[in-house]
């Protein structure tokens, strides 16, 4: 008997006006496991992790978090992390309050200097010297913003991680080195992770599991190892990136 | 037959409209009862909230300071010219005080704020939400309503008095020094029949309104922000949206206030 998955989506529907942006999507991911969700743009990637967040409500289906619906949003967030697109930081405060954010909320929170102790020792995890604590998101490059964003998502050191398109906009190099981080963290975390990306390096770098939304529903779910040999055309056409293929593309 | 069609597709276009417009009233109204059913419940953000009195009050002082001081003056002069025709120019200081503290200074700070504040809480919270902040905060299990909503309105809320009263003050100083160096007031006589003159409750309903246009510049601001549409184009709508909407929101409730706190 398979061990029963950390989150796992029966039929999740969702649609905005008359655009069907999810049509029925099926997907599991074990405990401690990390799963890639590749697919063309528009084909509601960010959507999917924003139904499992509940900052979206899908139409129709079941998101299952430890075999169960989610009853306590909060309690999930608790022990969560992400790193959003364009890193998504706090323009407003420096660096170390945005990494200890979460942190210096709640009956428990950390005191400053503590929060800054914190935000600093994650930074250096990250890469990124401890001076940068204490300026603005405004004053980093692209490439530290993200470090900053995966400082964050890793500060409460969560069982569950989302990675929105880690390396977008960011040159060959800088995506390695962020590819290689995410890798190291989940491993060290033992979290349970979902990173959506175009970006067919990262997929290689950080999944364990690929799964490939098209047209709203999941091509195709294997092990990375499998992705090359899937005999999927959709799959073949995307990871080699052809302009010729079952996927129209517009010009 | 095409004249029918016509009709049909008219009215068809004022149902669309009317039931647009009730859905965003509604929508409205369902997010300030939110808002407001957030003011009671913790956690609270004190240090957020002194924040926005700080950026809402302090800095709306100057531009709300600069507007009040000129009404006064170019209400005395007005008030001068207007009363000179039936020989009534001693009015002067007692309408131009009881002008700026029932009406002229709280709308006149209320549209500034509007414009000055208004504008900034759309413009930084639609910002936030097309930069996936506000999806960043609820992921950091954060209420963006409790954290970015409620200490701006309360903040308006409390501040718009207070610099409703400090405008007034300098309304009336306004007044006071048009009236003394260019209309030749005597300055004693000026400040005792601006003092005889005024009742507690003009102030009072002055402040009062105050607050309500707080309420109104602050709700309509975080409102256009969160329901503000993708890219720049987007946040400008809502910046143009929470300005335009609130400043006619103020004229109207300022009438409706007026009926209700001078019933005739």
């Amino acid at each position: 008997m398979s061990p029963q998955p950390k989150i796992a989506l029966k039929g999740v529907m969702k649609a905005f006006g008359s655009n069907q942006v999810l049509r029925s999507v099926d997907l599991a991911v074990d405990k401690g496991s990390s799963l890639v969700v590749i697919g063309g743009s528009g084909t509601g990637k960010s959507v999917l992790l924003k139904c499992i967040l509940g900052i979206i409500q899908p139409d129709a289906g079941e998101i299952l978090i430890d075999g169960a619906t989610l009853k306590n949003r909060e309690e999930f967030l608790s022990h969560f992390g992400m790193l959003f697109q364009g890193g998504a930081l706090f323009d407003s405060l420096p660096v170390w309050h945005n990494v200890a954010f979460r942190l210096r909320q709640g009956k428990a929170k950390l005191s400053k200097a503590d929060a800054q102790e914190l935000a600093i020792e994650k930074l250096r995890r990250v890469g990124l010297k401890p001076e940068t604590a204490f300026q603005f998101p405004a004053e980093l490059s692209g490439g530290m913003q993200k470090r900053v964003g995966l400082a964050r998502a890793i500060a409460s050191e969560p069982s569950v991680i989302f990675f929105d398109e880690p390396t977008t906009g960011l040159d060959p190099i800088m995506a390695g080195v962020i590819n290689e981080l995410i890798r190291e963290i989940v491993v060290d975390l033992g979290a349970t992770a979902i990173t959506i990306t175009h970006d067919m390096s990262s997929v290689r770098a950080i999944a364990d599991h690929v799964a490939m939304l098209h047209a709203g529903k999941v091509r195709w779910h294997g092990p990375v190892g499998e992705i090359d040999t899937s005999g999927d055309a959709y799959v073949d056409q995307f990871i080699n990136g052809r302009a010729d293929g079952p996927i129209e593309s517009v010009r | 037959m095409l004249a029918i069609n016509y009709i049909t597709e008219a009215l068809a276009s004022i149902g669309r409209s009317t039931n647009a417009m009730f859905a965003s009233i509604g929508r409205l109204v369902l997010f300030a009862v939110s808002a407001v059913s957030h003011m009671l419940r913790a956690p609270f953000y004190p240090r957020e909230l002194f924040a926005q009195l700080l950026k809402i009050g302090y800095f709306s002082l100057p531009v709300v300071g600069l507007t009040t001081l000129f009404t006064g003056g170019a209400l005395a002069l007005q008030i001068y010219a207007g009363g000179a025709r039936f020989n009534a120019e001693s009015v002067v200081p007692s309408i131009v005080a009881i002008g700026m503290v029932r009406e002229l200074g709280p709308v006149l700070a209320g549209l500034m704020v509007a414009g000055r504040v208004g504008a900034s809480i759309a413009a930084e919270i639609g910002t936030m939400k097309v930069t996936e902040q506000i999806d960043a905060l609820t992921t950091l299990s954060t209420n963006p309503m409790k954290y970015l909503v409620v200490p701006r309105i309360l903040a308006a809320t409390i501040a718009m008095p207070l610099l409703v009263l400090i405008g007034n003050i300098i309304g009336i100083l306004g007044g006071f020094l048009v009236g003394t160096l260019r209309l030749d007031f005597n300055a004693a006589a000026y400040i005792n029949n601006t003092v005889d003159f005024m009742e507690a409750g003009d102030v009072t309903s002055g402040l009062i309104k105050a607050a309500v246009f707080g309420f109104i510049v602050a709700l309509m601001g975080t409102y256009s922000g969160f329901h503000s549409g993708r890219g720049a184009q987007g946040v400008g709508q809502a910046t143009t949206n929470a300005v335009v909407s609130a400043s006619v929101l103020i004229l109207a409730s300022n009438y409706l206030l007026t009926e209700l706190l001078f019933p005739t």
